[in-house]
């Protein structure tokens, strides 16, 4: 163990900034993190082990206890439950024998569920060993069950079972033009960078992460920074459930997406660009470290780039599990291996970014229009989608329709029009921008897709009458309660109490003050805590109590309080130890001699009245 | 003319670069806060400084003062939203002030007070946390942590050391000590350091000396905390 | 005096501490007994209660008999109060709540040091205990909570006096104690 972890730190260089990178191959060859490595690590890198221990606890793919050979993970977004994933998952721990969060007494595999993997148009899915696994079904984990057993190397697995398509339905504006390798460089040189910036101007083109931020303005700010050093970096994290459209365009568009990120690298100054690459998109750092390669050979990264004296590369970074990262000052704090914790604003990146360096943080989609805008300018752009929103939106679409998939839309296009194209005629409602966003019902089929109405990065999931709301709230809370990065009090235990109370409510424990004493943390949670996760965490709640209220009064008693745990089975354990089985050894959850209304208070009590 | 800023209507000059934690408490302001020291680097964290300027929220540790801005601190919202940032504080963790060596001297305790806390409003998490007695001079009780960071921010910035760390996520959150077996014990930690005596509760604790002063005489029995972290920064200014 | 005040006292999983501090207020309790009649309470010897304005209720829910005691208090006082740490956060006895009761119960009866005739008592006149002890706002709805460990004298006095006189509780800070 020792020359392997001597040689992945010489390889990088010895630098505390790869840690996270580090620890994944560390977690990759021996399944967990042991305690020699972090001893010889934090010698290597000269930082304290305190640190080391910081980052993997943050992360969900790196252990401090050993996990299986076989890493096995099963996403748990709400469109895999949509396909069938609980009865699978309770199928594949029976074929597996082994327990949800346990490894295998043979130390062989390990199971465990795990967020959202972009897979939401061909779950139910997961990863094995970090590598996407596709289209679960009986007969395919019967096939992982056997090849497990038989301890066959992932690389000896069949093809099928990682086999992820692309799905494209409806490409669009940018989607439909494939643009030439350098054609967006070349583009942008001959009319000059400055030109080039205004030409983004004039596209009007916002962030396609969903926040909408005018990226020419980001751009330009970046550029102004008196710093000698600044960085480019495309935010490929995208962990929203229900969202997998840049695990297509980084699939099939990812020249497109360098070529927009060294555009922006040629109008800010910037030298060194990263590519954030989600955990879950294991599977595509090869094919864009090729890429990448291949780029270089021609001359459109690294020096004198098409002989116009620019410097630029790009390097890939890949994350370890934990949403928040998508959050672009935490997404920089996992690029400097540290755990991802959202970071102070002001500064912002732009001023104080990676390293404390101006830095660009953009989405994989907005690179890539970047790119096309560069080619085509910015009136080619602007002529499609609304006042506020101009161009095309890519949305992932999943869940009750015929063809989940990836579809792109002109901006301002109205959801009925959306669910027509995907084939979703029974349509109870459906999650625009996934669980951080909102919740529209079938009332709602004619608002539009834009900033000026429906925002969203792009996760698009249609849930049809069968479904039962009060399950996709419940999922989404406990993603939320699962991610939050617990920097901040309101969101670390705000989501934490949020999952309790929704958890009380949906399994009928909830009586009359349960909704209220609902809404009021929803607010706290919203208002008070530091970032976008916090401060969207209840949405799925407050989207749902908005319209479904009685939904929700339906599961209450109709009583004025009940326990919010379970006071019969508190007191299994004593029954059992004193052998007691007569009707005093039980309690009933609610009061049921009958309570009488409890007064409004303060009920004056002043004698002699 | 110097820069003004408004809190709760009172006009109050700032200097550029300042916070509004900072020009509120040079101007005899109080903010309630629990993560902030004002030696330290600002964290942001614990939300209880949470400020309303011109019309949204800000942590008053953290944003800078600005020309002009109107801010509100005082206000029946904050107060009652501070108050259920506080008992969601003593809800996570095991906050049993009978018991504790640091009652009456505790920060978290004396917010309560001063928020009129009666009660935790929320259910109880009775978390499972590690307690640490390992040192000879020093107690470490993870029951009563609330993640503020200012031991590891002192052990760093004050004791030039590197003693504590905040690791895990979410609700699993803790705080860790950089020793290979993970005692306090085996870290360079001494009870002269800064970062043994910063706990605003009651969390790291010198031994020994827990009862030197009787319950009912303490700093928070009788003062405020307003008027206690007011004064202790006029006295640091030499007013 | 149809019209004098009932309230109701007792005391859960607590020390009676709180009752004694409420005794505390000393030759206020005369004053105090002409505006104000005890039902059920340790300083009664009633057994249940009834039609109650005020309940106090010590002491946090550790078995099986606290909650149907908490339940009759609920069901017969139009304003519930808890006092003192245990009630409001179930204090020293949730100490507890760290190790599982399996253990507890071994320790106790079983294996513990000086345990004769080792047996985990079974008897239906014994209450079971829950798993872990819980403050009473979680069983039943509470109105008012009294803090302090226990709460002094005067906290039992100002609130009251407050409720007797037709205004809300409220406590000074001087009176607001955890400890």
């Amino acid at each position: 163990m020792r020359q392997f972890i001597q040689d992945i730190a010489e390889n990088s260089h010895y630098r505390a900034t790869h840690l996270l990178q580090i620890l994944r191959q560390v977690q990759s060859r021996y399944h967990y993190i042991p305690e020699e490595a972090i001893a010889q690590l934090s010698g290597l890198l000269n930082i304290p082990r305190t640190q080391i221990i910081s980052v993997i606890e943050f992360y969900s793919f790196l252990h401090l206890t050993p996990r299986g050979q076989y890493e096995l993970l099963i996403s748990d977004s709400i469109t895999d439950h949509m396909l069938g994933k609980k009865d699978l998952f309770d199928y594949l721990a029976k074929k597996l024998d082994i327990a949800v969060g346990e490894v295998r007494k043979d130390g062989l595999v390990s199971l465990d569920n795990t967020s959202c993997t972009g897979m939401c148009d061909q779950g139910p899915a997961g990863l094995v060993n970090g590598y996407a696994l596709t289209r679960l079904d009986c007969a395919g984990i019967d096939k992982i069950a056997e090849l497990i057993n038989q301890q066959k190397p992932l690389n000896e697995w069949p093809s099928e079972l990682f086999q992820v398509d692309d799905n494209i339905y409806k490409p669009g504006l940018l989607l439909s033009q494939q643009i030439e390798q350098g054609a967006a460089l070349k583009s942008a040189f001959k009319r000059g960078i400055k030109e080039t910036l205004k030409e983004i101007d004039y596209s009007g083109l916002r962030g396609r992460g969903g926040a909408g931020f005018k990226t020419a303005i980001k751009w330009q700010f970046c550029s102004e920074e008196q710093q000698a050093e600044r960085y480019v970096v495309c935010n490929a994290d995208e962990g929203e459930p229900g969202t997998f459209k840049d695990r297509v365009l980084l699939n099939s568009y990812a020249d497109q997406v360098f070529e927009g990120m060294t555009v922006c690298a040629a109008i800010i100054g910037a030298r060194q660009g990263f590519l954030y690459l989600r955990g879950e998109y294991l599977h595509l750092h090869d094919k864009l470290q090729t890429i990448l390669d291949q780029r270089r050979q021609n001359g459109l990264l690294g020096n004198n780039i098409l002989g116009a004296g620019l410097y630029f590369d790009i390097e890939i970074r890949l994350g370890a599990g934990a949403y928040i990262c998508g959050e672009e000052s935490a997404l920089i704090e996992s690029l400097e291996g540290k755990a991802g914790v959202p970071r102070n604003r002001p500064p912002y990146p732009v001023t104080q970014g990676y390293l404390g360096k101006p830095t660009v943080v953009n989405n994989v989609e907005t690179f890539l229009a970047a790119a096309c805008i560069a080619v085509n300018g910015g009136d080619w752009f602007a002529s499609i989608g609304t006042e506020k929103s101009k161009g095309t939106k890519i949305l992932s679409i999943s869940g009750d329709c015929a063809q989940p998939g990836i579809y792109e839309y002109p901006f301002g296009t109205t959801i009925q029009t959306v669910l027509n194209d995907c084939g979703a005629s029974d349509v109870l409602g459906v999650q625009i921008g996934g669980p951080s966003g909102t919740f529209i019902s079938n009332q709602e089929l004619e608002r539009k897709l834009a900033f000026e109405d429906l925002a969203t990065g792009g996760s698009f999931i249609v849930f049809n009458s069968s479904r039962n709301i009060l399950d996709v709230v419940h999922n989404f809370t406990h993603f939320f309660a699962h991610e939050s990065c617990g920097f901040c009090t309101p969101c670390r235990v705000g989501t934490s109490l949020l999952k309790k109370q929704i958890d009380k409510i949906v399994e009928g424990h909830g009586s009359a003050g349960d909704i209220v004493a609902l809404e009021e943390l929803c607010q706290l949670v919203k208002n008070y805590s530091h970032c976008g996760l916090g401060q969207t965490a209840a949405n799925p709640i407050l989207t749902t109590l908005e319209r479904y209220l009685g939904l929700y009064e339906n599961q209450l008693k109709e009583i004025s309080f009940e326990p919010g745990f379970d006071l019969d089975g508190a007191l299994e354990i004593a029954r059992r130890m004193a052998n007691r089985y007569d009707a005093g050894a039980h309690l009933a959850q609610t009061d049921e001699s009958g309570s009488r209304p409890i007064a409004s208070l303060p009920p004056s009590l002043a004698v002699g009245e | 003319m110097s820069k003004t800023i408004t809190i709760d209507g009172k006009v109050i000059p700032f200097e550029e670069g300042q916070t509004i934690m900072e020009a509120a408490t040079a101007a005899g302001i109080y903010i309630p806060h629990l993560c902030h020291q004002p030696e330290f680097t600002p964290h942001g964290s614990c939300k209880l400084c949470t400020v309303k300027v011109n019309g949204r929220n800000c942590s008053a540790c953290t944003f800078p003062a600005m020309d002009g801005q109107d801010v509100l601190s005082e206000t029946e919202e904050l107060i009652d939203d501070r108050r259920k940032i506080t008992q969601m504080l003593f809800v996570e963790g095991n906050h049993l002030c009978p018991g504790c060596e640091k009652t009456g001297n505790c920060q978290l305790q004396a917010v309560a007070y001063h928020l009129n806390m009666l009660d935790n409003h929320f259910p109880l998490f009775y978390p499972d946390r590690e307690v640490d007695a390992s040192h000879p001079d020093v107690m470490l009780d993870r029951n009563r942590c609330i993640l503020c960071t200012l031991c590891v921010r002192a052990s760093q910035q004050k004791d030039g050391k590197n003693v504590f760390a905040v690791s895990g996520r979410g609700i699993h959150k803790h705080l860790i000590v950089n020793s290979d077996s993970g005692l306090l014990k085996d870290t360079d930690l001494e009870a002269t350091d800064r970062a043994a005596h910063i706990c605003p509760t009651g969390a790291i604790l010198i031994k020994r000396t827990g009862y030197r002063v009787p319950i009912g005489e303490r700093i928070y029995d009788h003062k405020e905390i307003d008027q206690v972290s007011l004064e202790a920064e006029h006295v640091k200014h030499g007013e | 005096m149809a019209n004098k005040i009932r309230v109701a006292t007792t005391s859960l999983a607590g020390c009676f501490g709180c009752h004694m501090s409420f005794l505390d207020i000393d030759e206020r309790m005369l004053q105090l007994a002409e505006v104000v009649e005890f039902d059920r309470s340790p300083i009664t010897d009633i057994e249940h209660c009834t039609n109650c304005d005020i309940g106090l209720i010590e002491g946090g829910v550790c078995n099986s008999e606290n909650v149907h005691v908490l339940r009759e208090f609920r069901k017969n006082c139009k304003i519930l109060v808890a006092v003192g740490a245990c009630a409001i956060n179930g204090g020293l006895p949730a100490l507890r709540n760290h190790i599982p009761l399996e253990e507890c119960l071994n320790e106790a009866y079983i294996e513990g040091i000086g345990v004769e005739k080792p047996k985990i008592p079974s008897d239906i006149e014994l209450p079971l205990l829950l798993n872990q002890v819980h403050p009473i706002h979680e069983v039943v709805k509470i109105d008012y909570f009294l803090p302090g460990c226990p709460p002094s004298a005067d906290v039992f006095w100002k609130f009251l006096t407050d409720l007797i006189e037709g205004r809300e509780p409220s406590l000074p800070y001087e009176l607001v104690h955890y400890d």
